[in-house]
């Protein structure tokens, strides 16, 4: 049972497409978290779902039901707004109860209810304050409890945590998926932040240029994007990209031009097969699937691929260290432990996880399985 | 260093600075108290002469103390001058005022504040068109529509009413008392709007619980302005109104061009000061909020 549906969902404001036919669903209870860089459109499609914008062709169902030209009230949702949204002159608990009283819900109704999310979301000494004496985690949790209180079939959020200092959008963060695991409602949850999207979706969906890029689970959006765009925009720092060719007729190998010296060659996990040689591929590798070279610790020699490289910039974290290499000529970020870190100026011999790594097509950018 | 004095020795150039900067500042406050005493002259003198005998100002001139006060040019202004062919003082005038400004001012706000609700939170195709079209009447001079509304008055039979007056001030109003709230209430954030529809509220609950409870600043700064544009506006009411049925400014105006040769100071006095009174109210006690809602804009 799916409780949102979107299929062949277009917008356009005048000339420009903004959403170039999305189609998207939500299972019942599920957590889907829309993330992309800013102008991707997540936005406006979230508006659609909550029926603030118009749609110029597609669908979209909440619960089976067409809501295409059903106004936002009748659509059963709650929203909670980047802005917060709340309104000024009224008390917490007003702000608490607007939506009920606009749909006339008894007095003692809505009392239990707001005693509920009161103590769901732990604001109950603030109900007779005002927006403007609160803070903005408070006002965060206000928010939420506004959209709580009606029991809506969906729950639709609208960057939430870019309003919030570093710390405090952590702590929201855990907070709202603890939420979302107790009251397990549909939900979903538009974000520019990657890391917000892995933590909290069940499943992500991935926008660009108002196309959805891919749709699935975080596990799978990290380690087998769909296309470059999914590769580098997910994961900090990026991935390393290094254009390369098939080495060979069995393709188990990749050769990457190193300017005049001889050409690196790497071994793949896997062969490419049925792609002739000296076909241009992307190489695709994270950070963390790249460490330093140790022969007792390298168990299956053939996932590993072996090369050189200078290093050039060394940036502790703390918890880790981000090292800057030269990769035949190429510039890669790998993440080391802060022990193993080696210094500028030493070269060293980098061993890539060629099991986890990504081949793209370097012609489409899509990932080659 | 070690012996560094704590008693300041006398510093010259220090106490030249001293001497310099009470110079200056003397030369800054007499500046302003002329500047000042320039500027409350004018009531000064009305106020004296409303309170001076006639005689005695032809005598002395007009600016001067009163010598002995007396209140019967009050008295005469508001209840027996003879103004405009009647008798009667001023005193009808002033309540013409009063019932032209008062619902003018009152419908005039209210269909800004609706105005303004629908051009900023509810645009439509051509809004923007409406709005820009609308305030051509902020530029358009009073003098310009006086024919169109002389034909509009007698087609419907409302020359020489206050009715009529209500109806003019009222349209010409609108495009201010629009502006003023169109653009305070650009600053409202648009979420609010959203969020509230998603709460199920409608254009009226929107506007009841949302909107008009974050007006005030704008609510007064718009009241003051129609009201004392309105009350001090004399060119309709001298146009289409006559004696009894002026507004006040108009009989005000009838008095300083009327046929005697003799210039009734103490009379002419007493009268201005009186159609002066209910705009002085208004600043009074609202022209604090007039300041703050003309320069703050709406929400943090």
């Amino acid at each position: 049972m799916s409780s949102l549906t979107i299929s062949k969902l277009r917008k356009s404001f005048g000339p420009v497409e903004v959403l170039k036919g999305v189609d998207l669903e939500a299972r019942t209870g599920e957590f889907v978290a829309l993330v992309g860089p800013s102008g991707c459109g997540k936005s406006t499609l979230l508006a659609m779902i909550a029926g603030l914008e118009t749609i110029s062709s597609g669908e979209i169902r909440i619960d089976g039901r067409l809501v295409n030209s059903v106004a936002p009230k009748d659509r059963d949702i709650a929203m909670v707004f980047q802005s917060y949204a709340l309104y000024p002159t009224m008390t917490v608990r007003q702000n608490i109860t607007f939506g009920m009283e606009s749909r006339h819900v008894p007095r003692a109704v809505q009392d239990e209810a707001v005693k509920r999310v009161a103590a769901l979301l732990q604001i109950e000494p603030l109900l007779q304050r005002k927006p403007g004496q609160l803070s903005g985690g408070q006002r965060q949790r206000v928010a939420m409890g506004r959209a709580l209180v009606r029991d809506p079939k969906l729950f639709l959020f609208d960057e939430p945590l870019s309003n919030l200092d570093a710390k405090l959008r952590v702590e929201m963060r855990s907070e709202i998926k603890r939420l979302h695991q107790r009251v397990g409602k549909t939900t979903i949850y538009v974000t520019h932040d990657q890391v917000e999207a892995m933590t909290l979706a069940s499943r992500i969906a991935v926008m660009h240029k108002g196309e959805l890029q891919q749709f699935d689970v975080p596990r799978m959006v990290y380690d087998r994007p769909a296309n470059m765009f999914v590769a580098g925009f997910m994961g900090s720092p990026s991935m390393n990209f290094l254009s390369a060719e098939i080495g060979d007729e069995q393709g188990s190998t990749l050769k990457l031009a190193n300017g005049d010296d001889a050409p690196l060659t790497l071994g793949l996990a896997s062969p490419l097969a049925g792609r002739g040689a000296s076909r241009n591929i992307i190489l695709g590798v994270r950070p963390e699937h790249i460490s330093l070279h140790h022969p007792e610790r390298v168990a299956d020699k053939r996932a590993y691929a072996l090369a050189s490289a200078p290093v050039e910039i060394v940036e502790p974290t703390g918890a880790e260290t981000m090292v800057g290499l030269r990769l035949a000529g190429r510039e890669i970020t790998a993440r080391f432990e802060p022990h193993e870190a080696p210094e500028v100026g030493q070269t060293v011999t980098l061993a890539l996880d060629m099991s986890k790594a990504c081949l793209f097509d370097a012609q489409t950018e899509r990932l080659i399985n | 260093m070690v012996d560094a004095t704590l008693s300041a020795p006398f510093d010259a150039a220090a106490a030249r600075a001293a001497r310099k900067y009470f110079i200056g500042r003397v030369g800054i406050y007499a500046f302003l108290s002329l500047f000042a005493f320039i500027y409350i002259l004018p009531l000064f003198v009305v106020v004296a002469n409303s309170f001076r005998p006639l005689p005695e100002i032809i005598q002395n001139g007009l600016i001067g103390f009163p010598h002995s006060l007396t209140f019967g040019a009050w008295s005469q202004v508001w209840n027996s001058y003879c103004v405009g062919g009647t008798c009667e003082g001023i005193r009808h005038n002033f309540f013409n005022s009063l019932e032209m400004t008062i619902p003018a001012t009152i419908i005039s706000t209210l269909l800004g504040l609706m105005n303004g609700y629908i051009l900023s939170k509810w645009r439509f195709y051509g809004s923007e068109v409406i709005f820009t079209c609308m305030m051509f009447g902020v530029f358009m001079p009073g003098q310009v529509s006086l024919m169109p509304w002389a034909f509009v008055l007698g087609q419907l039979g409302l020359a020489n009413s206050i009715t009529g007056l209500v109806l003019i001030h009222c349209v010409q109003g609108l495009s201010f008392t629009t502006l003023f709230c169109r653009n305070y209430y650009v600053n409202i954030p648009d979420d609010l709007i959203k969020a509230a529809r998603i709460d199920g509220a409608g254009f009226w609950r929107i506007f009841y619980k949302i909107i008009l409870p974050l007006s005030p600043p704008i609510l007064i700064v718009t009241v003051i302005w129609q009201f004392t544009g309105i009350w001090n506006e004399y060119l309709f009411g001298v146009v289409f109104t006559a004696g009894r049925g002026q507004p006040i400014t108009a009989s005000l105006v009838g008095m300083a061009t009327g046929g005697t040769n003799v210039r009734v100071y103490d009379v002419m006095s007493a009268g201005v000061l009186i159609g002066a009174i209910p705009p002085l109210l208004i600043y009074l006690f609202g022209g604090r909020y007039f300041v703050r809602g003309l320069t703050q804009g709406a929400i943090k």
